[in-house]
């Protein structure tokens, strides 16, 4: 029953994502190009989704387990390293470049049926560096 | 700008923005995962890269895969549903948004999440490392867009 849940999750976010504009890379770039020409529309994306999602925090925060589930799965790493700085610099300078970030590239598959090839050369990209971090080689 | 064009220009970024805490919400309060996409579908490469080397479950992989979907089969639903939803405009030459893929593929697995899993259900938990991951990329995406009008235009 779980993999329904977890899919309805998947296709509502992915709604989400195209309804506040994350799936468009010149808004995403509007919202980073903080010394030129600034669109702050991006902002309320994370306002709007961080009020719901405190709230349904906070909700969760006074039970023991999930309503379905056994355990809360919380990230096991706490500590602020030189991997997370690293690894979330390299992120953003790939998000400011191609303008997706991980859901709305998958999203974006989709506009393969318009004729762009950008989304699936991003997400092949995507694996490509999730598989080269899988395998050390790099 | 009064409040009423204001409210038009950025009703629709908060209406999606809802759509996408309301996910991450039920996720966590029914199933106690964090829906970050990063992690999911960095979890599932972690699993078909083992798989093909004969350790680990199949089922295990496929398993990770249903939040993947979802994503994907919105996109193709989405002209139904919001028909504005792809028609993204990208200025990026295909071999700059592969590079784009590559970064935000190594990074996020490094640096342990991206937009969703740090910047909304780890701030949502008040994580530390989520605030300095979100500031971090967010400072780094700014100097991206920076840069390349001073490089390219």
């Amino acid at each position: 029953m779980s993999w329904i849940f977890h899919f309805a999750c998947g296709l509502l976010m992915a709604f989400g994502l195209g309804v506040s504009g994350m799936t468009d890379p010149s808004k995403v770039k509007g919202f980073l190009d903080v010394t030129g020409a600034w669109n702050p529309a991006l902002a309320f994306v994370m306002a709007g989704a961080l009020a719901v999602n405190i709230l349904m925090h906070q909700i969760a925060a006074r039970r023991k387990k999930p309503l379905l589930d056994q355990d809360f799965f919380k990230p096991s790493r706490v500590s602020i390293d030189w991997r997370l700085i690293a690894g979330s610099a390299a992120f953003g300078v790939g998000w400011g470049l191609g303008g997706y970030c991980p859901g709305p590239g998958l999203v974006s598959l989709a506009a393969l049926t318009g004729g762009q090839f950008g989304p699936l050369v991003f997400v092949a990209g995507m694996i490509a560096g999730m598989w080269a971090f899988k395998v050390k080689k790099i | 700008m009064n409040v009423t064009d204001l409210w038009y220009q950025f009703r629709e970024p908060l209406l999606g923005g809802i759509l996408i805490g309301f996910a991450a919400g039920v996720l966590w309060l029914f199933y106690g995962k964090v829906l970050g996409v990063s992690g999911i579908l960095g979890t599932l490469v972690d699993q078909v890269a083992d798989n093909l080397k004969g350790r680990g479950k199949w089922v295990d992989a496929l398993r990770k895969s249903p939040v993947i979907v979802g994503l994907v089969l919105g996109g193709f639903l989405m002209p139904f549903v919001w028909p504005k939803g792809l028609d993204g405009f990208q200025n990026a030459s295909l071999l700059e948004i592969a590079i784009a893929g590559i970064l935000v593929g190594y990074g996020t697995r490094l640096g342990g999440g991206c937009t969703s899993g740090h910047g909304i259900c780890g701030i949502a938990r008040f994580s530390k490392r989520s605030i300095v991951a979100t500031v971090t990329f967010m400072i780094t995406g700014a100097l991206a867009v920076f840069v390349r009008r001073l490089l390219i235009g």
